[in-house]
């Protein structure tokens, strides 16, 4: 009797399992990102009827909010089914070298994943020989937006490296123009640094300084502060109470000329503003970058111990597959991280970047989570501080280096 | 006897919630930050960390530690804020309670828009605070309206500081602070003629000078010089924070105003004292319990401030970081629990340096009754 019983539990259980049940998705988009999801969030209920979706969204820009409040669960022992997480280092040396996720790579092979991303990104998702997390989409952090009109009228050309951009920021300034850079609060001017670094130290020497073999102290890497600094001297005095949307607008209305801020800037130029993209606002690769797209993406991993594992597998599917991908992607603004997405549904901005994702070297991005661990980057906020403070390179060389140390970078 | 276990089981649920999740907590805070929790990722936000014992070796990276230089930044930041919010809310305070205790027109209508601003959370005060204090907006234009030019002076996003002095030389301040406040004491035993009292606080304070001024110079925390001083982008802050609380002040001292028997006043006018002398000697003698319990209340706000920051700097801008706020960053961004831990019991011991004299002598006071 009893057999039968948990027989009978058992078979329920599992049929249950396979199409109802509950999934609960974890991620920090509301607001201008909330419809991108939503509509994700349609689809997997169209193939999946029977499950229950609850949408836990914490806001705050880039998660700030989120993640605090997904530690605090999952130290608690209660993880979400599925949660939103930047590609890379962020998830990697927080929630896998704690041995809290599970491997997808059955999951990549089953999907064609590994031929349908680029080798590159594969790579910022792999760790001691797993894949940590489905990417969903791709934004590039190294793009330098101006108004074409604007620059005609002032006679320049958008610069092709820093020391170009420094030339021509003398010029503007004897125009008149105060500021010709526009930046805003602390993590744009880290954003600024690492359009800064990449030029100065290329791809390679990108890489080389997050898996350890290039000390910050090295002189090359103390250039990147040097140069940073000059670059600092042709920005705005009160970058620190501009949001990156208030830095945009200075440039937008000719107050600055360039502003070096990731491609969620075109989303906000032709979607809040309405201008159009390529002729009322233009791009380049920020100086001394072409060639290198630095990516960050927003990706689903599968926590261990999630209570609809099986729902959750399923909405990774749904996440890496073609048509997710190309449901969100033209939404949020970002380009998908597949290779053989359908460019029509994309903007101006979006297929040139596309082509770019296609073509060009792949690295991965400090402040948006792809390189360091947490553990470095929030203390790369107090690094800047220093910097900012003293004006001093090796003072703040020194200061990464000292956390890098004490982190463990590259290990 | 009876009523005596009635009352320890009414009180037992109380007794057993207070003790866990008070006490319980803050022991298992102390015991976290006398970890090494965070240092290693592996086990940072493992299911079940394994945590080392390390003794006070995050309490000593915080105060001498290379990369914590902007913990001790927020130090000086809080020392200062809480110093000038205080005289700030008191003064204005006090002001404002004597305007209004001479029973103007209106009276009732200015009490509650003093007092209005104490209704608003701090969030809503720092984001409101800070549209006003945009460099070219708000605070800044307001001389335009009487013809003036505009100021120029950026507030919330200056890196100037102020009183800057190297932290190598904080034991010597520390102890030339304590031992004024002993001679302080020492003056206090003389004129209430306790000599004891007086020749220890004299000596106290004599043997504090005397290591200041020959061991105190000479001890370096650090190798190198570190200046830190009072960031002039606090004053935006302190002046939001100062609006919000002086309406709480004035209420205090209107109340106690109002409490002082018509008397002793009648009393003063009859002796021939002028209208300073009956503020100097009658009215603010009679205030100073009111000044101490909202020195008491200010200072925990002060010492606990976050949301006010939060709201009108935001996280990651050091000139205006506090202590609160470089902790949140360490734990729930940099997953250094242990070193998020040690900042949370140092807060509790501030708070504690406040508050507990208080409790103590309120409860002497009342058991005395």
């Amino acid at each position: 009797m009893r057999k039968w019983l948990l027989a009978i539990g058992v078979a329920l259980g599992l049929s249950a399992l396979a199409q109802t049940g509950k999934l609960e998705i974890f991620s920090w988009w509301a607001g201008d990102e909330g419809p991108a999801l939503e509509a994700l969030i349609k689809l997997y209920k169209q193939k999946y009827p029977g499950v229950e979706v609850i949408n836990a969204t914490v806001t705050g820009g880039a998660g700030v909010n989120a993640k605090a409040v997904l530690k605090t669960r999952m130290l608690g022992g209660d993880p979400p089914d599925t949660f939103q997480v930047h590609a890379g280092q962020e998830l990697i040396g927080t929630w896998v070298v704690a041995d809290r996720m599970e491997d997808l790579t059955g999951l990549f092979r089953q999907e064609g994943w590994l031929q349908a991303f680029p080798k590159g990104l594969i790579d910022l998702l792999s760790y001691k020989g797993g894949i940590w997390s489905v990417p969903v989409n791709i934004h590039r952090s190294n793009v330098m937006w101006y108004i074409p009109a604007k620059l005609r009228e002032w006679g320049v050309t958008p610069p092709k490296t820093w020391a170009e951009f420094l030339a021509t920021c003398e010029t503007l300034k004897k125009k008149g123009l105060q500021a010709p850079l526009a930046l805003g609060e602390n993590w744009t001017q880290q954003h600024l640094w690492e359009s800064v670094a990449l030029a100065t130290l290329g791809p390679e020497g990108w890489n080389n300084l997050w898996n350890g073999k290039l000390k910050f102290t090295d002189p090359k890497a103390v250039a990147v502060w040097e140069t940073f600094g000059k670059v600092l001297d042709c920005a705005n005095k009160d970058a620190a109470g501009l949001s990156w949307q208030q830095a945009v607008d200075r440039v937008v209305q000719g107050q600055a000329a360039f502003n070096i801020m990731g491609d969620w800037a075109a989303g906000y130029m032709a979607t809040t503003l309405k201008l159009r993209p390529g002729t009322d606002f233009a791009w380049a690769p920020s100086p001394g970058t072409s060639g290198v797209f630095m990516m960050l993406s927003d990706s689903f991993g599968l926590p261990k111990g999630a209570k609809n594992r099986q729902n959750a597998l399923n909405w990774l599917k749904l996440v890496g597959s073609k048509e997710g991908q190309d449901t969100f992607n033209p939404l949020k603004g970002s380009i998908a991280a597949r290779l053989d997405s359908d460019p029509a549904k994309y903007n101006a901005y979006g297929q040139s970047a596309m082509k770019d994702w296609k073509s060009n070297r792949i690295v991965g991005s400090l402040v948006h989570g792809a390189v360091a661990p947490e553990s470095f980057m929030s203390q790369f906020g107090t690094v800047m501080e220093i910097f900012l403070q003293s004006r001093n390179p090796q003072a703040a060389a020194n200061a990464a280096q000292a956390i890098a140390s004490q982190v463990g970078l590259g290990r | 006897m009876r009523d005596r276990i009635t009352a320890f089981l009414v009180l037992l649920p109380s007794l057993v919630a207070v003790g866990v999740f008070v006490y319980g907590f803050i022991g298992q805070n102390l015991w976290a930050s006398l970890t090494d929790w965070g240092r290693n990722p592996a086990q940072a936000l493992a299911l079940r960390p394994e945590l080392k014992f390390v003794g006070l070796e995050n309490y000593r990276e915080l105060f001498t530690g290379f990369v914590d230089m902007r913990f001790r930044q927020s130090v000086v930041n809080l020392i200062f804020f809480t110093l000038f919010f205080m005289a700030g809310s008191l003064g204005l305070g006090l002001l404002l309670a004597l305007a209004l205790d001479r029973s103007p027109k209106g009276e009732g209508f200015f009490r509650t828009v003093f007092l209005f601003p104490m209704a608003l959370s701090f969030v809503v005060t720092g984001t409101i605070w800070r549209w006003l204090l945009q460099p070219q907006g708000g605070v800044n234009v307001l001389p335009t309206l009487v013809g003036l030019p505009p100021l120029s002076f950026p507030w919330l996003t200056t890196r100037d500081q102020v009183l800057v002095f190297d932290w190598n030389a904080l034991p010597f301040y520390t102890a030339l602070v304590v031992g004024l406040v002993l001679l302080y004491l020492a003056w206090r035993a003389h004129r209430e003629g306790e000599p004891k009292r007086l020749a220890w606080s004299l000596l106290a304070a004599g043997i504090l000078f005397l290591w200041a001024f020959t061991v105190g110079r000479g001890l370096h925390l650090l190798p190198y010089p570190e200046p830190h001083g009072f960031s002039l982008a606090l004053v935006g802050v302190i002046l939001a924070a100062v609006w919000q609380m002086s309406g709480y002040t004035m209420a205090l001292y209107l109340a106690g105003l109002r409490g002082i028997p018509v008397e002793v006043l009648e009393a003063a006018k009859v002796d021939g004292a002028s209208e300073w002398q009956t503020y100097r000697h009658v009215i603010f003698p009679l205030l100073a319990p009111i000044t101490l319990s909202a020195m008491i209340v200010l200072g925990h706000i002060a010492l606990k401030i976050f949301d006010l920051i939060f709201a009108m700097a935001g996280l990651d801008y050091a000139p205006t970081d506090v202590p609160a706020i470089y902790m949140y960053l360490l734990a729930f961004r940099g997953n250094q629990f242990a070193k998020g831990a040690a900042i949370g019991l140092l807060l509790l011991l501030l708070v504690a340096v406040v508050v507990v004299p208080y409790l103590a002598s309120q409860l002497r006071k009342e058991v005395r009754r």
